[in-house]
């Protein structure tokens, strides 16, 4: 059943065992004694080590935990999370909660618009910025509140924040 | 772990505090973001080059309160908050010289009731000894020594808590549904998915006290009978779940979490389930179905989870602030409790105060609180001089209050019939330049984007309000389509499976029973009196309007 499923990724590539990062992930699995259920806790490692989670490894990850490959594909497409495409070099997160919307969130999606043409969700063609959008990252007493590379940036505006990206990228 | 060693753990913690002054720097993730860390630093070089560790400690804490002033520098036993604090301030702090509010006589705090966040600020939230140290786990004590199961059940019944997620289902009767189920195995889950926009309750307390939740959890397994939890939290909130590891791990190695707990038969373990980014995991049994390693969708009830829950078996689910109201109950009384806040809803209610009012940040108050008290004495009143318009709480599933109901008692009933909910304590401020027609189709896309597609009302049913919605912002509607939305709008509610979609109508129906003449404006007019929304057609041809 898995392999009949796999079949149907084209674009799948084989997974080298060398690579340091696969280790890890397999040492992550074996901390979960493969559990199924650990599912989520896998993609996250994944998610964190490779910036999103590829094909191939859902297949490897599917192989391992004895599942169908189909439902790690469900998975990830689910949550918000994990994205099956790279996501840039540098990401930069803007909060669109409720209260930095009101604080002027849309105005700062805009903006980086007009200067890198880039919407949430995309990134720039030469790869270095990924443009996200999170739902509320639950700091909103400091709205608009923008996330560059793990950074929580508080307070910010539309000027501020490209002077950032300028700088940084 | 046993009685003796506990208290030893709390005299030997007092003992080595009672001539100190403690430095506390808020390391909550918003104060952490306006530069605390650097303010510690600062601190204890201070110290070390004045030689004066033995008389003042600083620890990292979690939040203080009002956020938008950190970083936040509060000094114990004098109670003197220090506001925007910066590292270039530490001589000045440590010689108390600083012009720091002594903090009961602010406005901000001097009507808060601190029960959930007793101690967040106060201890480092890193050990288990300045919690033990502040009372944490001798609730736990009493209950596993000297307390029958059905004993708990009966006192936190008695003393009136109702869930803190939102719906406000009274804690006792699902506790006592749960304990009566007869299981090989059941299990404790703690809901730490706080997806609404806007609420930060459950981060604060689980990176400010997560020994105050845990031992929560643990009465409740006790008195449930569950050997098993979980907490669900979300992957948004990094340092809230490295916090409740450190105080997992620390229990643990103190006997009180593990095998015969407090020498007791009471077995108990915990694990930490972390979301990825679906607001609809805040229901039960779609959390459920992420626990299991799924995709987060919900499934119809009944079987409630206190009969069938996760992998099928007896399940009790509650909310973080929920756990984090247990032990102070044990510890005190339900009558003490029940005496704090109004007939129907006892006890106190953490919000999270944010949008455009002066003083955004964490509170907790009495039940009963008016809204207006909310807003103009503790937060300051609307930002910028700006005049008021609404209050939103509860977020995609709640509403939208106007002015002339700041008077109304904050409690589960009067909010419900207000067209909004409690829900889990988000409170966001509007004023005169936020546009309801834009809110309302801001918590539309919210729920359209949430919505997991599995029954038709609530997945078909949000993208058509959308769109229903964004055409009356873009001034390209007309009145039958606002008949089509308050048509639609019942019938989402009624057919949904799950909460979200039942919910999902509220914001558009409190701002349509209180702005209608914004939604008519931009229906009629063409116009959009905050300049939010930027209407494809105008009425520019009369000019009265403009």
């Amino acid at each position: 059943m898995a392999k009949a499923v796999l079949n149907h990724f084209s674009d799948i590539q084989p997974v080298t065992k060398d690579d340091s990062r696969i280790k890890r992930l397999q040492s992550v699995i074996n901390r979960h004694q493969k559990r199924p259920d650990a599912l989520i806790e896998i993609l996250h490692g994944v998610q964190d080590s490779y910036g999103y989670v590829p094909l191939s490894l859902m297949a490897f990850i599917a192989q391992e935990l004895k599942v169908p490959a189909s439902r790690i594909y469900g998975v990830v497409t689910f949550y918000h999370f994990f994205s099956t495409k790279p996501r840039g070099e540098h990401t930069c997160v803007i909060c669109t909660g409720t209260a930095c919307h009101v604080r002027g969130a849309q105005v700062i999606l805009d903006a980086i618009h007009d200067d890198y043409k880039i919407r949430p969700g995309e990134q720039t063609p030469d790869g270095k910025l990924g443009l996200q959008m999170a739902r509320c990252l639950g700091c909103c007493s400091l709205g608009p509140v923008a996330v560059f590379d793990n950074d929580i940036i508080p307070k910010t505006d539309a000027k501020r924040l490209l002077a950032i990206l300028h700088e940084k990228i | 772990m046993n009685l003796q060693q506990l208290t030893d753990i709390q005299e030997n913690f007092q003992k080595k505090h009672k001539d100190i002054k403690r430095i506390c720097v808020c390391a909550g993730a918003g104060c952490i973001s306006s530069g605390s860390l650097e303010v510690v630093r600062a601190l204890k070089d201070t110290l070390k080059e004045r030689g004066l560790e033995n008389s003042f400690e600083v620890i990292s804490t979690g939040c203080l309160g009002p956020c938008n002033q950190g970083p936040l520098v509060k000094v114990l036993p004098d109670e003197v908050l220090y506001e925007r604090a910066l590292p270039t301030d530490a001589g000045r702090i440590v010689d108390g010289t600083t012009g720091g509010a002594t903090v009961s006589n602010t406005a901000f705090f001097n009507k808060q009731v601190k029960v959930v966040l007793e101690n967040c600020g106060r201890i480092n939230p890193e050990s288990i000894e300045e919690a033990i140290g502040h009372g944490a786990y001798s609730a736990l004590h009493k209950v596993l020594t000297g307390m029958k199961r059905e004993d708990v059940i009966v006192e936190i019944r008695d003393s009136g808590l109702r869930g803190r997620g939102g719906a406000g289902d009274p804690t006792g009767v699902k506790w006592d549904h749960v304990s009566k189920y007869v299981s090989d195995i059941k299990y404790v889950i703690c809901n730490g998915d706080e997806g609404d926009p806007g609420a930060f309750m459950d981060r604060s307390v689980l990176e400010g006290d997560p020994h105050r939740v845990l031992e929560g959890m643990l009465i409740a397994g006790y008195a449930v009978g569950a050997p098993k939890g979980y907490l669900y939290v979300r992957a948004e909130y990094p340092l809230a779940i490295k916090r409740f590891e450190t105080a997992l791990k620390q229990a643990k190695s103190h006997g009180i979490l593990g095998n015969h707990i407090f020498e007791t038969d009471f077995n108990f373990e915990v694990e930490i389930r972390v979301g990825a980014g679906a607001f609809v995991c805040g229901e039960e049994t779609a959390l459920i179905a992420s626990i299991e390693g799924g995709r987060g969708v919900p499934r119809p009830r009944p079987p409630y989870p206190a009969q069938s829950g996760l992998w099928g078996k007896p399940t009790l689910i509650n909310n973080v602030e929920t756990f984090a109201s247990i032990a102070p109950i044990l510890a005190n009384g339900s009558q003490w409790f029940k005496k704090i806040g109004t007939s129907k809803s006892a006890g106190t209610k953490v919000f999270a105060l944010a949008g455009k009012i002066n003083q955004t940040g964490l509170i907790e108050v009495p039940m009963g609180i008016t809204l207006r008290e909310i807003i103009f004495d503790l937060g300051g009143g609307v930002a910028g001089g700006k005049k008021f318009k609404a209050a939103q709480t509860g977020g995609p599933s709640g509403g939208c209050i106007s002015e002339e109901h700041l008077d109304v008692q904050m409690d589960y009933e009067n909010l419900m019939s207000l067209g909004s909910i409690m829900g889990s304590g988000g409170l966001i401020v509007m004023d005169e330049t936020s546009c309801m027609v834009d809110v309302a189709r801001f918590f539309m896309e919210f729920c359209m984007d949430e919505s997991c597609g599995k029954c038709i009302p609530c997945r078909a049913g949000t993208k058509q309000m959308y769109d229903l919605l964004s055409k009356i912002c873009a001034g390209e509607a007309n009145l039958g389509h606002l008949a089509l939305l308050e048509e639609l709008a019942p019938t989402i509610k009624e057919t949904s499976l799950c909460g979200l979609g039942m919910t999902a109508p509220n914001p558009f129906l409190s701002t349509l029973r209180y702005f209608k003449h914004e939604y008519m404006e931009h229906i009629v007019e063409k116009r959009c009196r905050a300049g939010v929304c930027k209407m494809t057609s105008t009425m520019a041809t009369s000019g009265v309007h403009s």
